[in-house]
């Protein structure tokens, strides 16, 4: 299992041919309180970097885009009622939705974890 | 926002290293850094003003004097400007108007204050908003006759305590507050610090505004703090505090096209100036009070959980264009999206049924009638 990361701070964690997408703990605390989190239709088949969740904190709604191309075979209801798992567990009970990638050639030009730890270091 | 337009380095309140020690995240806001939240968050934050007492710094207001030979002559020279009555306030009333260009349009929206000290028998004051406060204050000069000064009280911070345990919280250092009035203001030494108090806010909740010198500040904010019931709030949660009350934010529910009887604000125009006017943009508020503005500023429900926010274009069940959202949100106390906007005014009356655009998609909405959550001021 590895995780990867892209420079709009979402996260894609990949099990086989699969990916979990969310936002990453760095996200989810500058967003401050997350209030409503808008998630893709079963079946769409996203490009890399398409708009595939919108999630709206109180002060404002940012797009989350798809880190590699795929087709969304699932998405987290639980989201629904409890937007603030975002906040609480942003890489486990606040996953947005998983995605069956159509390239695993794309996640070569995502950052792993320390590269994105560098990241996240230079931009604050 | 529109006001945070600002070139060069960010001001600073008196209080800014103290935010900065407490954790807050501090953004841009009006040409100030200000805090936006503590680390508790705008949620958390927003819950406690509402059942207890939060602690808002709000020193990037405009703070100024008017200061003439006697009260009448600088009340007249006041009332050139905005449409309220202001030769009728009584020493230690408050009221809210609004300075007026000659369209009638909303230049800024402000509380001027009576001292109740005869020895400050010819002064006004007035409290601004931060991003406009120059621009003001130039116009003020500008229309002052002979023998009125505008006086800056830049050395001076503005603190607001506000929730149902203000009154608790403050008695226990001042107790001459728990008399006070909703509006009314007064001298109060607060913990030994001398500070000029109204009994006013901008979270629909009962609370103080309170005026110190910036050197004793820092010393008022801790008194305050030291009681449990009081924790700082940024400006975040005193945006979805005032949303929820219904209290329009300049810049963006009202600005120098909508005129105070669009906005809902003709309460604020006492019939003394209705009947005589001169103010500026008399004739549109005339005509506005007689007949009904075109479009009026309305609350609206949102269904779903999704906010609709500011600039999102409002809908009729055809489809039609009929206004814009100013501000939106999700609304902690409510527990759901709220919005207010300016509509045409056949879709005005609470119960309409209407629509607004979001992403791509109609959410549908209801008009609604404000404040979200009910006032609890100490009349």
């Amino acid at each position: 299992m590895t995780v990867r990361y892209t420079k709009d701070h979402e996260y894609i964690r990949v099990e086989g041919d699969t990916g979990t997408v969310g936002i990453s703990d760095y996200a989810q605390a500058q967003l401050g309180d997350v209030v409503y989190v808008e998630l893709p239709a079963i079946g769409r088949v996203l490009n890399k970097g398409d708009e595939a969740a919108v999630v709206e904190s109180v002060k404002a709604a940012s797009e989350v885009f798809a880190p590699v191309s795929g087709t969304v075979t699932a998405t987290n209801s639980e989201l629904e009622g409890a937007p603030a798992l975002v906040n609480e567990d942003s890489a486990g009970k606040g996953w947005f939705l998983r995605l069956q990638i159509t390239d695993p050639a794309e996640l070569d030009g995502l950052m792993t974890e320390e590269a994105y730890a560098e990241f996240i270091a230079s931009i604050s | 926002m529109a006001d945070d337009h600002h070139d060069g380095p960010l001001l600073e309140t008196p209080l800014a290293s103290l935010h900065q020690s407490l954790g807050a995240r501090m953004v841009p806001f009006a040409g100030y850094a200000m805090p936006v939240q503590y680390p508790t968050g705008i949620l958390a934050e927003h819950a406690w003003t509402r059942e207890h007492a939060g602690l808002f710094d709000v020193s990037h207001m405009g703070q100024c004097v008017l200061a003439g030979p006697d009260f009448e002559t600088t009340a007249r020279a006041l009332e050139a400007l905005v449409p309220a009555d202001i030769l009728g306030l009584k020493p230690g009333q408050q009221r809210y108007t609004q300075l007026l260009n000659e369209e009638g349009g909303i230049v800024d929206d402000l509380m001027v204050v009576r001292p109740s000290d005869p020895a400050r028998g010819g002064e006004i004051l007035l409290v601004v908003n931060a991003g406009t406060k120059e621009a003001d204050y130039r116009l003020i000069e500008a229309s002052l006759p002979e023998g009125i000064e505008l006086r800056r009280m830049d050395d001076h911070a503005l603190l607001a305590l506000q929730g149902p345990d203000a009154v608790a919280v403050l008695s226990g250092l001042a107790p001459d507050c728990a008399a006070m009035t909703f509006m009314s203001v007064r001298p109060l030494e607060i913990g030994g610090i001398a500070t000029h108090t109204s009994r006013s806010g901008y979270t629909g909740e009962d609370g103080y505004e309170i005026s110190v010198p910036a050197s004793a500040a820092a010393d008022l904010w801790a008194k305050l703090t030291a009681d449990e019931r009081v924790k700082p709030v940024g400006l975040g949660a005193r945006d979805s505090l005032r949303l929820e009350a219904g209290l329009p934010l300049y810049g963006h529910d009202i600005n120098q096209e909508t005129s105070p009887i669009e906005a809902g604000l003709a309460w604020s125009i006492q019939k003394r100036r209705r009947i005589e006017g001169g103010f500026p943009g008399q004739l549109r508020i005339a005509g506005e009070l007689a007949e009904g503005p075109i479009r009026r500023r309305v609350g609206l429900r949102i269904e779903g959980r999704a906010p609709a926010r500011e600039h999102a274009e409002i809908v009729d069940s055809a489809g039609e264009l009929i206004g814009k959202v100013t501000s939106g949100g999700f609304a902690p106390t409510v527990g759901a999206p709220i919005a207010m906007g300016y509509v045409v005014s056949d879709f005005a009356a609470p119960g309409t049924a209407l629509g607004v655009s979001l992403r791509g998609r109609t959410i549908a909405g209801t008009v609604v009638p404000m404040p979200f959550t009910p006032h609890r001021y100490k009349r």
